[in-house]
C-alpha cells in the first residue's frame, strides 16, 4: 500500500514538473505578451528592444526557465505585470485566494447537502418531486453559466434590489479579517451584521456557481440511491420489518454515498473553471477573476502560477481518490 | 490593509489558515460603505497600477493620484491648459532655456514636512537619477516621452539641471527650449512626493523579475504628496483605494470626508452599482447607454474630445503604401462621417490631422479627404494597383476610449475599402497578444489605433507618434520620414508661442497635404456619470477630475 | 466544464441496438423531447440560407443606428427581432446562427471523438508503456480544468478565428474520450467473445478492430451527444471572456450571447433570444444523450 501511494505521488510530481515547463514554454511562445501591456499603444521599437534586454529576456528560453525555477525554489514566483502591477504573484494569491476558497466551499456545500437531499427525495419518493428535479438538473447543465449570472444579477440586484449586484463584503474597516473569508471572520468576530453582509454578497454567486454540482450530485444520488433500493440488504430489512427511517439512514445513504462523495471531490476542480465565469460575472475578486484579468494583460506570472494551482489541486485530489479506490478495492488496476 | 496577510491552505477538504494581519495606517475618518456618509464612492473600470505619479501613466491610476498628488503647475479646469499649482507664478527665461518658479508657502506633505524649493529639486533629481532598470519606458513611460534620457545616458536628456534659490524659488534648467514646458508640468507624472516619505520607503527600489517589475514599498504604501486627500489604504481583496481627506490642505479643503475607489472592470457591472446606489459615479459608459442613464435621474457629464482614431498605414510588408496616391486613395475612400454618426457619441468630430481640433495647432483651413470613392478609384488606378490586396488589422479583447469596439469600425471601414476595389484580408489580433507587438514590428500595413493627450500642446500628440523615423509607421520609409522628424524637433524647440503653433499648423497641413503617413478620422468625446445628487465635479479633456470640489447636494 | 467519467464501468452494455432497444427508447418522453429538439434543430441549421429572411453579414438597418441615441434598431417591417448593434437583421442572424452553432459543435465534437478514440485505442491496445505514456498524457491535460485549458489553447492562436475556436474545443474534449475508449477497451479486453476469439487464434487486429473496437464504442457514442451540448456552451463561454470567433460575419450563438453583455442593461433581448435558443438545443442533446446513456447501460435500468 505504502509503496503504491508513493508511486503514485512521485508520478505526480513528476506531472507536476512537465507541466511547469510546458507552461513556461508554451506561454512565452504566444505572440505579444506582458511587455505589450506594459508598453501600451504609443510604444515604439527600441523602447521594447530595450526593455527586453533590461530585463533579460533576450536570454535563450532555458536559461530563463532555470532562472524561474530557481526563483520558484525560493517561493518566489514572480511579479504581476497585469492583476496587480508591481506585487508579487505570492502576495496576489494569498490576497485573492480567500474569495474563492470561501465561493467554491459555499457552492460545493450548498450543491452536496441540496444535491444529496433532493436525490435522496427523488428515489424514494418519485412522482412530481422527482421529475420536476430531474428537469431542474438537466436544465441547469444546459444554460450557460454566465447567462445564469447575468439573469440572476438582472432580476435580484438591479430589479428587485435585494442582493447587491457585484463585489465581495468589505469588511476590514469594521471587523479584524485574519482569515480573508468573510463568513467565518464574522463568526469569529461575533458580528451578526456583518455575517449577514457577507452573505448578500455570496448569495448570487453561490447560486450561479452551484447549478452545475447540484445537478451531478443530485443525478448520481438519486441514480445511486435507487440502485441500492433495488438492493436484496435493503428487501431483507424492509421485510424484517425494520422502521423506513433506520433502513434509510443505516443501509440505503451509506452505500449509496461512496460514488457520491468521489464526484464531490471531482467536482471541486470543476468549480474552480466555473469560478472564472461566475467570478468575472459578479466581479468577485477571487483567483477565478484574476485568471481572465491575467489572460487579457497577458500576466504571464499569474497565469503561470493559477494554472499551476488548478493542476496541484486536480493531482492530490485525484491521488486521494485513487488512493480511496485502492483501499477499498484491492483489485483497482493503476497504470 | 491587507498586504501582510496571509492565508495558507491545505487542500483535500483540510483548511488550515494561518494569519498574521496587521491593521496599520490611519484610522479612517470618513471610510464608510458610501451612501448617507460623506464619502464619494467612484466605480473605476480598472485597478490602480500604483500609487507613484512618476512610474505610471494609466488613467486609472492618474485619477488616484491626482487626488493625492499635485504638481508644480495644474490644469485650469475643464481645460487642458496650465493653471498655477504648487508654483504660483512663473517666468521663462529669454533664450527659453530657464525657467524660474516661485512656490506657493506654507505648504507640507501629507507626513508633515514642508513642501520647498528643496523637495522640488530632490523630485526632478530623483526622476533625473532613475537606476537603470528603470529607465525604460514601461517604468518611466512620462518622462521617456518628455524628457528623453538619463542621468549619464547617451540619449540627450531635456533636463540639465535644478537650482533651489531660496526656500520659495526654483530655477530649472533644460538643454534647449521646449514647447512642453510649462504645460507638462501640470501633468501627473511630474507630482510632488515628499522626499522623506521617499528616502523612507526605497521610492527608486525598482527590480526587474521575469517579465516584470517590482515595485517599492513608497509607492505601493505609502504615496505621499501635497493634496486634499490622504492615501488610507489599498485592499485588493476588495479592489478598494480609500483616501481621507487631508485637513491640514494649503487651499479650501475638500467638503467631503473622503473617497474611495472601487474596481469594477465591467461596464455593465459599473452601471448596476450605480442604479444599485452603491456606488456615486462611474467612468467611461458607453455612448449607449447615455441617454437611459440620463432617463434614470443620473448626470451624465461629457469632455471635450481629447483623442485622435486613426486608421495607420505601415509600407514594410507592403510596398505599394509608399505610393502617396495609394495613400490617399484609401484616405479618400473611408466615410468619416459614416463613423462618427453610427460608432461615436454625439459631440465627436472627422478630424483631418493627429491632433484634436481643440489643440493649438490644429489648421482648420485644412480639407483633408472627405468620403470621395470616385476619386479613390481614379487614384488607385493613376497608381497603377487597381486591385490592390492588403490586410486590415484589428484588435480583440479591448475597448478603447476613442474607439468602443474595434470590430465594428473594422466592419464599415473594410465595406468602405472593398468597395473603391480594395481587396481586404482580414486580421483580428488579441490587444496585448500580438496586435501591439505586430503593430510595432511593421507587420500590420494597415490597421485601427488611436492616441490619446495628456495635455493641450500638438507635440504631445505629434512628437509620440512621429517624433523619431523607425517608429511605429515606419515614416523613414516615405521619403519624408526625417523631414518630419526634424520640422517637429524645430517647432517643439520654438521659445516663442505665437511662432511655434504657426509652425504647427504648417506641419499638420503638409501632414495632411503632402505626406500623410497615415489617416486620422476622429476625434470623440468621452463621460462621466455622476449620482444625481453629486455636485461640483468639473470633467477635464485629460479625465482624472479633482474630487475635492465635490459636494453632495439633495 | 465536462465532468471526467468516472471509472470504467465493468459491466458495460454489450449493446446491440436491435428493435427492442429501440423501442425502449421511444417509450422514454425525454427521448422524444430531445430528439425533436435535435430535429428541428438541425432541419434549421440546413435550411438556414433559405428561411433566413435577410442577409445574416449584411448592415441593412446600418443608416438607423446612432451610437448613443439610437444604439440598436428596434423592431420593424421586414425585421420582427429588430437589428443588432450594426444594424444586421437580428432573426436572420438567429437563423443562420443555427448553421454555425452546429457546424461548431459537430466539427469540434468530432475532433475530440477522434483524438480521443485514437488515444484511447492506443493505450488500450497496447498495455504497459505505451498506455502509461499515453494516460500520462492524458492526465497531464486533465490536470488542467477544461475551460481553463480551453482559454490557454484560444490564446495560443496568433490568428484567432472559427477554427481556431473549433480546434480549441476539440482538444479540450480529447482526454475525456481518450480515458473513456481506454476504459471502455479493457473491459472488452476481459471479455467472453474476446477471450473466445483470441483461443480461437484469430488475429491481434481483428480482435481489436472486429470484436473489440464496435463493442467498445457504445459508451463513447453517448458521450459524443452529451460533448455536442458541452461544445455549445463551452464555445458560449469562450465567446464570453472574448476569446471566441471575432468574425461577426457568420454568426454562432455564442458568439451573439457573449457580443450582447455589455447591451445587457439597455437591450437583454440581445442576449435572452441566442441564450434560449442555446439552452434549448443543449437541453435536446442533454436529454437525447442522457437517455441513450440509460437505454444502452443496464445497470441503471430499472
Amino acid at each position: 500500500m505504502f509503496r503504491f501511494i508513493l508511486r503514485r505521488t512521485l508520478q505526480a510530481v513528476v506531472t507536476f514538473v512537465a507541466l511547469t515547463a510546458i507552461l513556461f514554454a508554451w506561454l512565452r511562445s504566444l505572440p505579444g505578451g506582458p511587455l505589450d501591456a506594459l508598453l501600451g499603444e504609443n510604444a515604439s521599437p527600441q523602447d521594447r528592444a530595450k526593455l527586453v534586454e533590461s530585463l533579460g529576456l533576450d536570454a535563450p528560453l532555458w536559461t530563463q526557465y532555470l532562472r524561474y525555477l530557481g526563483r520558484f525554489w525560493t517561493g518566489d514566483l514572480g511579479v504581476s505585470t497585469g492583476v496587480w502591477r508591481g506585487a508579487p504573484v505570492t502576495e496576489v494569491l494569498l490576497t485573492r485566494a480567500p474569495a474563492t476558497i470561501e465561493l467554491a466551499l459555499c457552492a460545493l456545500v450548498v450543491g452536496a447537502v441540496l444535491g444529496v437531499a433532493a436525490g435522496y427525495w427523488a428515489a424514494t419518493r418519485r412522482g412530481v418531486f422527482d421529475v420536476a428535479f430531474l428537469g431542474f438538473s438537466v436544465l441547469g447543465l444546459a444554460v450557460p453559466v454566465f447567462f445564469t449570472g447575468f439573469v440572476l444579477k438582472y432580476v435580484f440586484a438591479v430589479r428587485a434590489g435585494w442582493l447587491p449586484p457585484s463585489g465581495r463584503a468589505d469588511l476590514s474597516g469594521s471587523i479584524p479579517t485574519p482569515t480573508g473569508l468573510t463568513l467565518l471572520d464574522s463568526l469569529l468576530a461575533g458580528s451578526g451584521a456583518a455575517f449577514v453582509e457577507s452573505l448578500r454578497y455570496l448569495t448570487l454567486p453561490t447560486i450561479a456557481l452551484t447549478i452545475i454540482p447540484f445537478a451531478v450530485i443530485f443525478r448520481l444520488t438519486r441514480a445511486s440511491v435507487a440502485e441500492t433500493l433495488q438492493q436484496d440488504f435493503v428487501r431483507t430489512a424492509n421485510s424484517k420489518g425494520l422502521r423506513n427511517p433506520t433502513v434509510a439512514g443505516r443501509h440505503v445513504l451509506r452505500n449509496s454515498l461512496l460514488p457520491v462523495i468521489t464526484v464531490i471531490g471531482l467536482q471541486a476542480g470543476g468549480l474552480f473553471a466555473g469560478a472564472v465565469l461566475t467570478e468575472t460575472v459578479f466581479n468577485y475578486r477571487g483567483l477565478g477573476q484574476s485568471m481572465a484579468l491575467a489572460f487579457s494583460t497577458r500576466d504571464y506570472a499569474v497565469l503561470q502560477a493559477l494554472i499551476m494551482i488548478a493542476a496541484v489541486l486536480y493531482l492530490v485530489i485525484n491521488i486521494v481518490v485513487d488512493i480511496a479506490y485502492a483501499l477499498c478495492d484491492p483489485r483497482v488496476r493503476t497504470p | 490593509m491587507k498586504f501582510k496577510k496571509t492565508g495558507v491552505i491545505a487542500v483535500a477538504g483540510v483548511m488550515l489558515l494561518t494569519s498574521c494581519s496587521s491593521e496599520s495606517g490611519t484610522p479612517a475618518k470618513g471610510t464608510g460603505d458610501g451612501s448617507g456618509s460623506k464619502v464619494l464612492v467612484f466605480g473605476a473600470a480598472g485597478a490602480p497600477s500604483l500609487f507613484d505619479p512618476f512610474y505610471t501613466s494609466d488613467g486609472e491610476s492618474a485619477r488616484v493620484n491626482n487626488q493625492m498628488f499635485e504638481g508644480l503647475l495644474s490644469l485650469k479646469p475643464g481645460t487642458a491648459d496650465p493653471a498655477p499649482g504648487l508654483a504660483v507664478s512663473w517666468e521663462q527665461s529669454k533664450d527659453g532655456k530657464q525657467w524660474t518658479f516661485q512656490l506657493r508657502e506654507g505648504v507640507s506633505f501629507h507626513d508633515g514636512t514642508a513642501f520647498d524649493a528643496a523637495a522640488v529639486c530632490a523630485n526632478f533629481e530623483r526622476w533625473y537619477r532613475q537606476p537603470k532598470i528603470a529607465r525604460t519606458s514601461a517604468v518611466s513611460h512620462t518622462w521617456v516621452n518628455d524628457f528623453g534620457g538619463f542621468e549619464g545616458d547617451k540619449t540627450p536628456s531635456l533636463y540639465a539641471g535644478c537650482e533651489a534659490q531660496d526656500k520659495s524659488k526654483v530655477v530649472l534648467r533644460l538643454t534647449n527650449p521646449s514647447s512642453k514646458f510649462p504645460t507638462i508640468l501640470a501633468h501627473g507624472t511630474y507630482a510632488m512626493s515628499s522626499p522623506a516619505a521617499m528616502e523612507k520607503y526605497n521610492a527608486n527600489g525598482v527590480e526587474a523579475k521575469g517579465e516584470g517589475f517590482a515595485f517599492p514599498e513608497y509607492g505601493r504604501l505609502h504615496p505621499t504628496g501635497t493634496g486634499p486627500f490622504a492615501f488610507v489604504s489599498y485592499d485588493d481583496s476588495t479592489g478598494t483605494v480609500k483616501l481621507a481627506r487631508n485637513d491640514k490642505y494649503w487651499g479650501e479643503a475638500p467638503k467631503i470626508t473622503g473617497v474611495e475607489f472601487r474596481t469594477i472592470p465591467d461596464e455593465t457591472a459599473r452601471r448596476q452599482e450605480l442604479e444599485a446606489g452603491t456606488i456615486h459615479a462611474y467612468d467611461l459608459p458607453a455612448p449607449r447607454d447615455w441617454q437611459s442613464l440620463k432617463d434614470q435621474g443620473f448626470q451624465v457629464v461629457t469632455r471635450p474630445p481629447f483623442n485622435v482614431m486613426y486608421l495607420g498605414l505601415n509600407a514594410t510588408t507592403v510596398p505599394e503604401l509608399k505610393d502617396l496616391r495609394v495613400r490617399q486613395a484609401i484616405a479618400w475612400a473611408i466615410n468619416k462621417q459614416q463613423i462618427v454618426d453610427t460608432l461615436l457619441p454625439e459631440g465627436s468630430e472627422t478630424v483631418t490631422q493627429f491632433v484634436p481640433r481643440s489643440v493649438e495647432g490644429y489648421d482648420t483651413a485644412v480639407e483633408g479627404y472627405p468620403y470621395n470613392p470616385d476619386k479613390a478609384r481614379a487614384l488607385l488606378a493613376e497608381a497603377g494597383v487597381p486591385n490592390l490586396k492588403i490586410q486590415l488589422w484589428y484588435p480583440t479583447e479591448v475597448t478603447r476610449p476613442y474607439m468602443p469596439e474595434p470590430k465594428r469600425f473594422f466592419d464599415l471601414i473594410k465595406a468602405d475599402l472593398e468597395a473603391v476595389g480594395i481587396q481586404i484580408e482580414p486580421v483580428a489580433k488579441p490587444w496585448a497578444g500580438g496586435y501591439l507587438s505586430g503593430r510595432e514590428a511593421g507587420e500590420a500595413p494597415v490597421y485601427l489605433l488611436g492616441t490619446t493627450g495628456h495635455y493641450n500642446s500638438a507635440q504631445n500628440f505629434l512628437g509620440i507618434l512621429f517624433g523619431a523615423t523607425d517608429n511605429a509607421f515606419d515614416t523613414g520609409l516615405l521619403g519624408f520620414g526625417q523631414e518630419l522628424v526634424d520640422d517637429l524637433k524645430e517647432a517643439d524647440s520654438e521659445p516663442d508661442p505665437q511662432k511655434r503653433v504657426g509652425m504647427y499648423l504648417e506641419i499638420n497641413r503638409k501632414m495632411s497635404e503632402d505626406w500623410l503617413p497615415s489617416i486620422p478620422i476622429a476625434s470623440s468625446p468621452s463621460a462621466l456619470v455622476l449620482h444625481g445628487s453629486v455636485r461640483g465635479i468639473v470633467t477635464s479633456p485629460v479625465g482624472g477630475e479633482p474630487l475635492a470640489t465635490a459636494t453632495f447636494g439633495e | 466544464m465536462t465532468t471526467a467519467p468516472a471509472v470504467p464501468r465493468r459491466r458495460t452494455a454489450t449493446a446491440r441496438p436491435g428493435a427492442q432497444t429501440l423501442r425502449r427508447l421511444l417509450r422514454q418522453p425525454a427521448f422524444l423531447i430531445g430528439s425533436v429538439i435535435t430535429f428541428v434543430f438541425v432541419l434549421v441549421a440546413i435550411a438556414a440560407p433559405v428561411l433566413a429572411p435577410h442577409d445574416p453579414a449584411a448592415p441593412l438597418l446600418l443608416d438607423q443606428v446612432r451610437a448613443q441615441s439610437n444604439p440598436v434598431p428596434l423592431p420593424q417591417e421586414g425585421f420582427p427581432l429588430g437589428g443588432d448593434p450594426a444594424g444586421r437583421d437580428l432573426l436572420s442572424r438567429l437563423v443562420a446562427g443555427a448553421q454555425q452553432t452546429l457546424v461548431v459543435g459537430v466539427m469540434a465534437t468530432l475532433g475530440g471523438f477522434v483524438g480521443g478514440i485514437a488515444l484511447g485505442l492506443v493505450a488500450g491496445v497496447f498495455a504497459g508503456k505505451v498506455d502509461m505514456l499515453v494516460m500520462r498524457a492524458v492526465d497531464v491535460m486533465l490536470a488542467i480544468p477544461s475551460l481553463l485549458m480551453a482559454f490557454s489553447i484560444a490564446a495560443l492562436f496568433a490568428h484567432p478565428s472559427e477554427w481556431t475556436l473549433i480546434l480549441t474545443i476539440a482538444i479540450v474534449q480529447v482526454p475525456v474520450f481518450a480515458r473513456l475508449m481506454r476504459g471502455s477497451m479493457l473491459v472488452q479486453r476481459d471479455t467472453d467473445h474476446v477471450l473466445a476469439a483470441r483461443a480461437l487464434g484469430v488475429k491481434p487486429g481483428a480482435i481489436v478492430f472486429r470484436h473489440m473496437v464496435p463493442n467498445a464504442l457504445g459508451p463513447v457514442i453517448v458521450q459524443a451527444t452529451l460533448s455536442l451540448a458541452v461544445s455549445i456552451l463551452d464555445a458560449a463561454a469562450l465567446s464570453f471572456l472574448g476569446l471566441g470567433n471575432p468574425d461577426d460575419g457568420r454568426p454562432e450563438w455564442g458568439q451573439m450571447l457573449g457580443g450582447a453583455q455589455q447591451y445587457f442593461n439597455s437591450f437583454p433581448h440581445l442576449a435572452i433570444y441566442p441564450a434560449l435558443c442555446i439552452i434549448v438545443v443543449a437541453l435536446g442533446f442533454t436529454l437525447m444523450g442522457e437517455s441513450l446513456r440509460e437505454t444502452l447501460d443496464p445497470r441503471t435500468r430499472r
